[in-house]
């Protein structure tokens, strides 16, 4: 039962929402599927919530190495919470002054909003942003011309990191405007809009068939990898 | 800083590099062969933070992609409604962050309602928080909340959300991010499904972001709904295969945003609005920068890898 109950709500869900793309009386059926997948997904936090704490606290009560950074996360993660739920600092919305529980969670200068703006905020944006020097790094120690393939990547990369800065308009600037498509710029914007095109679609219709055929699989129980283990069975 | 002299500081620093390459020829290949990773960082630093601090320009031209996405949303008249999807968070600001501004501000001057929403991270709506305090908030006070814009927030179900609100708004947006029930927003009383949208403007840095609007949204409803987005660098390449049909034109990373910004501020801009409004040109600084000296590494790790090879044969 514990298997069979899943199988029968995806091949249904999966039915449904093929047919309510080709069927327009499915069309309903199609909607409300959709609506209990997005209800499903807000408990997917919970969830979410639930299995991070379970790692992480047996991570710390096991002291496997780095358990300092679970406690650090654990911490972080139950202080959030804590001040977003419980609206700590935010003051009651004017439209219901009795009730301190109406105000909005993320109010300025509130302590949730300290965190969000002085601890996740830069917190996101550095670590997006160090991808600047690994690439730096990457780029000295991997980028070898080691055959014509990677002369070609080479040579076409060179032409898109000119071609995205003034640096391109700049050195090919003395063109006379009959050799316009010959600019660096030119030149990067037709790979981008012809090649990448190409090869992204190519990419896309693989993917597409590829999903197909997983989700048939899926819904008619053929694949059922996603159920966990069959050990758990009972 | 202006153009000039960073040239002329580009190619001093080039040429000094050359003068040493050729008179201490073995000393270099030596140091360049164990270069510490240390230094590239340090490099990287130097090339992002010197035109970031000296506020370093460069003219842009505006390639067609970008002139189109400003000329969908010159096509629309006041009054006319369009869904802001803000699909980023505070880790691709950086990158996004100037497009939806100059986004925001050439709606506010066309006198568009905009329906802001996101289905991408809970930390969206406090990116659509900053469009509304740095944008509507201080250069049109005028504008209501309700009336004008709204904050619909974010809801989980990434592309299940979409798949909704083709057909049925209300069924998912019972309130706004705020918690006032929508039936109380005026701007939000007539309002079915995005269908009703004359255009969907989204900033999108990933799953689910410009991607999902497209297969869920334009796609099923081609007639009814049209959109133009703007997305991070390496999400733009998995964009152009949508474009023209499903999605009308895109701005690819702070390039296209700098020429978004270009021409927004060429058409309502003026010397007041300082550089708020141009925050992607002066990113675009850092960028050649940081493009030159990568592609210099790359040109210098190659010389020593062919001369490994040379002095290996010999």
């Amino acid at each position: 039962m514990k298997r069979l109950i899943p199988l029968w709500i995806t091949a249904i869900a999966g039915i449904v929402l093929i047919a309510s793309y080709f069927v327009p009386y499915a069309q309903g059926l199609g909607e409300l599927t959709s609506i209990w997948f997005d209800i499903l997904a807000g408990f997917a936090f919970i969830l979410g919530g639930g299995n991070l704490l379970k790692v992480h606290l047996k991570k710390v009560s096991d002291k496997v190495a780095g358990w300092g950074y679970s406690v650090i996360l654990l911490a972080s993660f139950l202080i959030t919470l804590f001040v977003g739920l419980g609206k700590i600092g935010v003051h009651p919305s004017p439209d219901y002054p009795d009730n301190s529980w109406s105000g909005v969670y993320n109010e300025v200068g509130s302590p949730f909003w300290w965190l969000y703006e002085y601890a996740f905020k830069p917190l996101t944006a550095t670590m997006f942003a160090m991808l600047a020097f690994y690439i730096a790094s990457a780029s000295f120690r991997a980028f070898r011309a080691k055959n014509v393939e990677a002369v070609l990547l080479l040579g076409t990369a060179f032409i898109i990191l000119l071609g995205r800065t003034f640096a391109g308009v700049w050195l090919t600037s003395w063109l006379p405007e009959s050799l316009s498509g010959l600019k660096i710029e030119n030149i990067s914007v037709y790979i981008m809009q012809v090649f990448n095109t190409a090869g992204s679609r190519a990419i896309i219709i693989g993917i597409a068939l590829g999903i197909a055929s997983t989700s048939l699989k899926v819904i008619l129980g053929v694949d059922r990898s996603y159920l966990g283990s069959a050990r758990s069975e009972p | 800083m202006n153009a000039a002299w960073a040239w002329t500081i580009l190619v001093v620093v080039v040429g000094a590099s050359l003068v040493v390459l050729v008179t201490r020829r073995e000393q270099t290949y030596r140091a360049l062969k164990d270069l510490d990773r240390r230094w590239i960082f340090l490099l990287m630093l130097l090339a992002v933070a010197i035109p970031i601090l000296g506020e370093l320009t460069f003219p842009e031209k505006p390639t067609g992609l970008a002139k189109a996405v400003f000329d969908e949303i010159e096509k629309l008249e006041p009054g006319d409604k369009v869904l802001m999807a803000w699909d980023y968070d505070p880790a691709s600001e950086g990158e996004l962050g100037p497009m939806a501004t100059a986004f925001t501000y050439h709606c506010c001057k066309k006198g568009l309602k905009m329906y802001y929403m996101t289905i991408f991270s809970p930390v969206g709506p406090q990116m659509i928080d900053d469009s509304i305090n740095n944008v509507l908030k201080t250069e049109f006070p005028h504008y209501e909340y309700g009336v004008d814009y709204v904050n619909l927030g974010y809801k989980p179900g990434y592309e299940g959300v979409v798949k909704v609100i083709v057909s049925d708004l209300k069924e998912l947006y019972t309130t706004d991010h705020y918690g006032t029930s929508t039936r109380d927003i005026p701007m939000m009383k007539d309002i079915r499904n995005i269908q009703q949208m004359d255009l969907i403007v989204n900033v999108s840095a990933g799953y689910a972001g410009t991607k999902e609007w497209v297969l869920f949204a334009t796609t099923p409803y081609p007639e009814n709904i049209k959109m133009v987005a703007g997305t991070t660098g390496v999400m733009a390449p998995g964009m152009y295969p949508y474009i023209p049909d499903q999605l009308l034109s895109l701005l690819a990373a702070i390039k296209g945003a700098a020429e978004y910004e270009e021409l927004v501020m060429s058409a309502y801009g003026n010397d007041d609005l300082g550089l708020k409004y141009r925050k992607g040109m002066l990113r675009m600084g850092p960028q050649l920068i940081a493009h030159v000296l990568i592609i210099i590494l790359i040109i210098i790790a190659n010389i020593i890898y062919f001369a490994e090879k040379r002095r290996g044969a010999a």
